[in-house]
């Protein structure tokens, strides 16, 4: 077989690999669509009149029941909806009467931000601090030092984003008085918000790291690295990390996922502007429209997190694309 | 069954877990019965205060006292956790269990929508749920619930999947043994093990997700209270009295902390025993003279803590030279090879009279340009031995661009290169390759080929062709001999064969317990093997003459335990010639005119006579 042959072979892997992955995709966005469409038919009783409260007059109701289409037979309201959003059109929030995209829009930014940054401090953290600590360990060695970091790891990865964050706010903010604990407003208002969703993941991402990590240094083909008598730092980056991270990237993928949803808590402690206080504040007024397109960004965002997980572990591990294609 | 669940207490992790989970439950039953009246007196002079003697933890804005509220709230905030825990698990199951309930295409639906499912965290279904069926206790019940139910219809699943398809599952089926029968009956007996494990981990994880929705105001509505709404009320308040913020949630880190510690526990008495570590290898040492041998081994012994596997080996290779060391497994031969390559891990203390290699003394420095280009290593398992995420030409083209100094290109041409030279066709397009692409032989002898990237005095092959097909075996075996007659290099061929150290070798240390027990010409290996351990190794190897219907022979006995050798010679519990003085004295590795050695007191009984 030619080079290109080959080539053209691994293609033929890549695009089956990519095919795959875009139809399971795209199925699992029409899920998510169809299951945020059917949030307002699901709520027992009148969602209009639940939202209105018990006050409102019959004909506002009525009138807030045509505007969204309520009346109309179930299929319609559906090819409306996923008309919509083609076009763009998620509705009105109820409670502010704005254009529901235009309040992702404002608000989205904020969230991506935090999640971003909080993925970016636990990977930067977890990754060499899990290298380290197996090198360290290896082979039953510097118990105190395992124990130590098992330990922290342990009550670490334990508390839940949210009591992190209290904990955060008494410690720098009501005790030391360094950093501000609410709004989003210079640099200082990201550390401890980002601080709260980060320390967590990157506590159990720096355990599975260690364990990985330990499990590749006993690995037949460390040992052939080892009888290259290549530096020390070189079979570590090269021979070992590579191995040990895709078992991380996996789960690095899980964790981002949930540090999406942890935004949602961790924006309501610092009273930060982005989805996640938005989502409960409209859960909250029952502002459906609102929810509906907070729980379509979400979803999407958990999705499109699933899918650079997946390609991230094709790239690493050549074995898995082609196995499975 | 109940030993093996006994066995979590025997831990202390699980040991404390398990007293801690039966602290919150006790509390969560007692607690509204012995502090409700504390909890919801209102004092109204002392409204809004930081901890003191009468109140530890503080008061609320009702004056009421905190520490009691924590501890009253232990039973709502428990009761909620388990009952969510207990609706997933159910709805987990019959989830999980639909293909076997509902039939084949309606399964396959339901098991669609949970694979769907599981890809989104826990909390994001909570909230999906958490809208339709409202905001209050009840509403997040059920969507914490729901939201836990598909990681345990997948766990339900997978299990079951396994389970039925057993035979004994499909034998009652076609029995016709009805649904729920074979459900109760076969099936969930299997699953109830990781599903205890992964309920108890869960209510943890329940009862600090049902402090968030409450902490967010979705959960418990005032006037209950739970550890998440007491939470909520106290972080408004947390620069006035921290107490008050801080009190729950350490209620809440505790008693979650503590089912997800008591589920570790289980799992880890239950499930996957990992293990044990097996060390990887290194070395340490000292200086001394060099000598014209190519490689010196004097008095060479490795040991690990409690044992010394290795127990001064001494032998000596010249260019060109090919030397086999046989043995059981446990002899150490493994461990001689990687000691003389200085590959031993830490762990174990490698020491020796002398080590040199080339002149230079192995004791000392790690000698990478030398070890690096002159000796080559061929391990036994290709499969494993090679990096999977890495190219195989850029595995070999390591080594030149780091002890040749050569550039990525030039590098790689060499790798291709050496590939041709070991017969791999198509040299350029396998560099390319991942070595899962590789054949175990073209694995093997892309080893051998990285070992010729530098020009290698010795070879050692540890096992080269255990893990091979015999033709596989015999075309590595030759490409050995050939490098060995092309280039003069010197092979150290570790092997459990004696048949194949004896065609590749022309000569053989035979190894027991550590030591060398005899050394001589291979081909005197049939006539002229002095040593008990050595004929009974002969004798053990089915020939032209072997009868291949009887049961091959086997050295009677059992191989040396390096950790409890005997007093004396260590061969004596299996050799038909011991006697006292061999029980007694361990004898020396003695050389005769010739060079040949051998460590036996009986050595000099002729072979006829035994036999
Ligand atoms: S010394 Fe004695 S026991 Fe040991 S091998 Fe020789 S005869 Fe057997």
């Amino acid at each position: 077989m030619t080079t290109t042959a080959l080539r053209a072979r691994t293609e033929h892997a890549w695009a089956r690999f990519a095919a795959r992955r875009l139809a399971r995709l795209l199925v699992s966005v029409w899920v998510l669509i169809t299951a945020a469409f059917l949030i307002i038919h699901l709520i027992p009783g009148d969602p209009v009149r639940a939202a209105l409260g018990p006050t409102a007059t019959p004909e506002l109701v009525a009138a807030r029941r045509a505007a969204l289409g309520l009346d109309d037979p179930l299929w319609q309201q559906y090819v409306d909806y996923l008309r919509g959003l083609f076009t763009g059109e998620l509705g009105t929030s109820m409670t502010s009467g704005l254009p529901v995209s235009q309040v992702l829009g404002d608000r989205l930014p904020a969230t991506l931000e935090l999640a971003l940054l909080a993925f970016a401090v636990a990977v930067l953290v977890s990754v060499p601090v899990g290298l380290l600590f197996a090198v360290l360990t290896r082979g039953g060695r510097r118990r105190p030092a395992e124990l130590g970091f098992t330990a922290t790891s342990i009550v670490l990865a334990a508390i839940p984003e949210f009591l992190l964050a209290v904990a955060l706010v008494w410690i720098f903010g009501v005790n030391l008085g360094w950093l501000p604990v609410a709004g989003r407003d210079g640099a200082a208002s990201y550390v401890l918000p980002v601080l709260a969703l980060a320390l967590a993941p990157a506590a159990v991402l720096a355990r599975i790291l260690r364990v990985e990590t330990l499990a590749v240094l006993r690995a037949d083909h460390v040992r052939t690295a080892r009888a290259k008598r290549l530096p020390d730092r070189h079979v570590y980056l090269r021979h070992v990390l590579p191995n040990s991270l895709t078992a991380a990237v996996t789960l690095g993928g899980l964790l981002l996922g949930s540090m999406v949803a942890g935004t949602v808590l961790v924006e309501n402690v610092f009273a930060w502007p982005g989805l996640g206080s938005t989502i409960v504040s409209s859960i909250l007024a029952k502002d459906y429209p609102l929810v509906q397109g907070i729980v379509l960004v979400y979803g999407v965002g958990v999705l499109v997190v699933n899918l650079l997980v997946d390609v991230a572990l094709a790239l690493l591990d050549p074995r898995s694309t082609i196995r499975e294609g | 069954m109940a030993r093996r669940w006994a066995g979590v207490l025997r831990s202390p992790l699980g040991a404390s877990a398990a007293v801690l989970v039966a602290a919150i439950l006790v509390l969560a039953v007692l607690a509204p019965l012995l502090w409700t009246d504390a909890a919801t007196a209102t004092d109204t002079a002392r409204i809004s205060q930081g901890a003191s003697a009468e109140h530890w933890a503080g008061t609320d804005s009702l004056g009421r006292d905190i520490f009691a509220r924590v501890l009253v709230a232990t039973s709502l905030s428990v009761r909620l956790a388990l009952a969510a825990t207990a609706i997933g698990v159910v709805v987990g199951l019959l989830l999980g269990t639909a293909p076997l309930l509902v039939g084949r295409r309606a399964g396959r639906l339901v098991t669609a929508v949970v694979n769907i499912a599981v890809a989104f965290p826990g909390l994001l279904l909570a909230l999906f749920f958490a809208v339709i069926f409202g905001v209050g206790a009840t509403g997040a019940l059920f969507a914490l619930g729901l939201a836990i139910a598909p990681a345990f219809a997948r766990l339900t699943q997978t299990t079951t999947a396994r389970v039925a398809g057993l035979d004994y599952v499909a034998a009652a089926r076609i029995a016709g043994v009805g649904r729920f029968r074979v459900l109760f009956r076969h099936v969930l007996p299997n699953v109830a093990e990781p599903l205890v494990v992964n309920a108890t981990v869960a209510a943890g994880s329940a009862l600090l997700a049902f402090a968030g929705l409450s902490f967010l105001g979705l959960g418990v509505q005032p006037p209950d209270y739970d550890w998440g709404r007491l939470l909520g009320e106290g972080l408004g308040a947390i620069y006035l009295h921290p107490a008050a913020a801080l009190a729950p949630g350490v209620a809440v880190v505790l008693a979650g902390l503590a089912f997800n510690l008591f589920g570790e526990a289980l799992a880890k008495v239950l499930g996957e025993r990992r293990p044990l570590e097996r060390p990887v290898r290194r070395t340490a040492a000292e200086p001394a003279p060099d000598d014209s041998a190519m490689l010196v081994v004097e008095d060479l012994r490795v040991a690990f803590p409690g044992v010394e596997p290795v127990r001064g080996v001494g032998f000596a290779m010249d260019r060109g030279d090919a030397v086999g060391i046989v043995g059981e497994s446990g002899s150490g031969k493994s461990l001689t090879a990687l000691a003389v390559s200085r590959l031993v891990d830490e762990s174990g203390e490698v020491r020796a009279e002398r080590l040199s290699f080339l002149g230079a003394d192995l004791r000392a420095g790690p000698h990478r340009r030398l070890l690096g280009t002159s000796l080559a290593m061929v391990f036994q398992d290709p499969m494993t031995s090679f990096n999977p995420t890495m190219r195989i030409g850029r595995q070999l083209a390591e080594v030149a661009c780091e002890h040749q100094g050569l550039g990525r290109a030039a590098a790689l041409d060499r790798a291709v290169d050496r590939l041709d030279a070991v017969r791999i066709p198509e040299p350029a397009r396998r560099a390319a390759q991942y070595p899962h692409e590789f054949s175990g032989g073209m694995r093997q002898r892309a080893m051998i080929g990285m070992g010729l990237m530098g020009s290698p005095a010795l070879i050692v092959a540890d096992e080269p062709t255990t893990a091979l097909d015999v033709t596989v075996q015999r075309r590595v075996l030759s490409l050995l001999a050939d490098i060995r007659a092309a280039d003069d290099v010197a092979l150290l061929l570790i092997s459990h064969d004696v048949t194949v150290v004896e065609q590749v070798c022309d000569r053989v240390l035979v190894m027991y317990a550590g030591r060398i027990v005899e050394d001589l010409p291979s081909a005197e290996l049939r006539s002229r093997a002095r040593h008990p351990y050595t004929r009974a190794l002969l004798a053990a190897v089915p020939d032209m003459t072997t009868d291949r219907s009887l049961p091959l022979a086997v050295i009677p006995g059992r191989p040396a335990d390096p950790a409890h050798l005997p007093t004396g010679c260590a061969f004596a519990p299996r050799c038909p010639l011991a006697d006292e003085r061999c029980t007694a004295t361990e004898p020396d590795l003695v050389a005769d005119d010739a060079g040949r050695r051998v460590a036996c007191w009986h050595a000099d009984i002729p072979v006829e006579v035994r036999a």
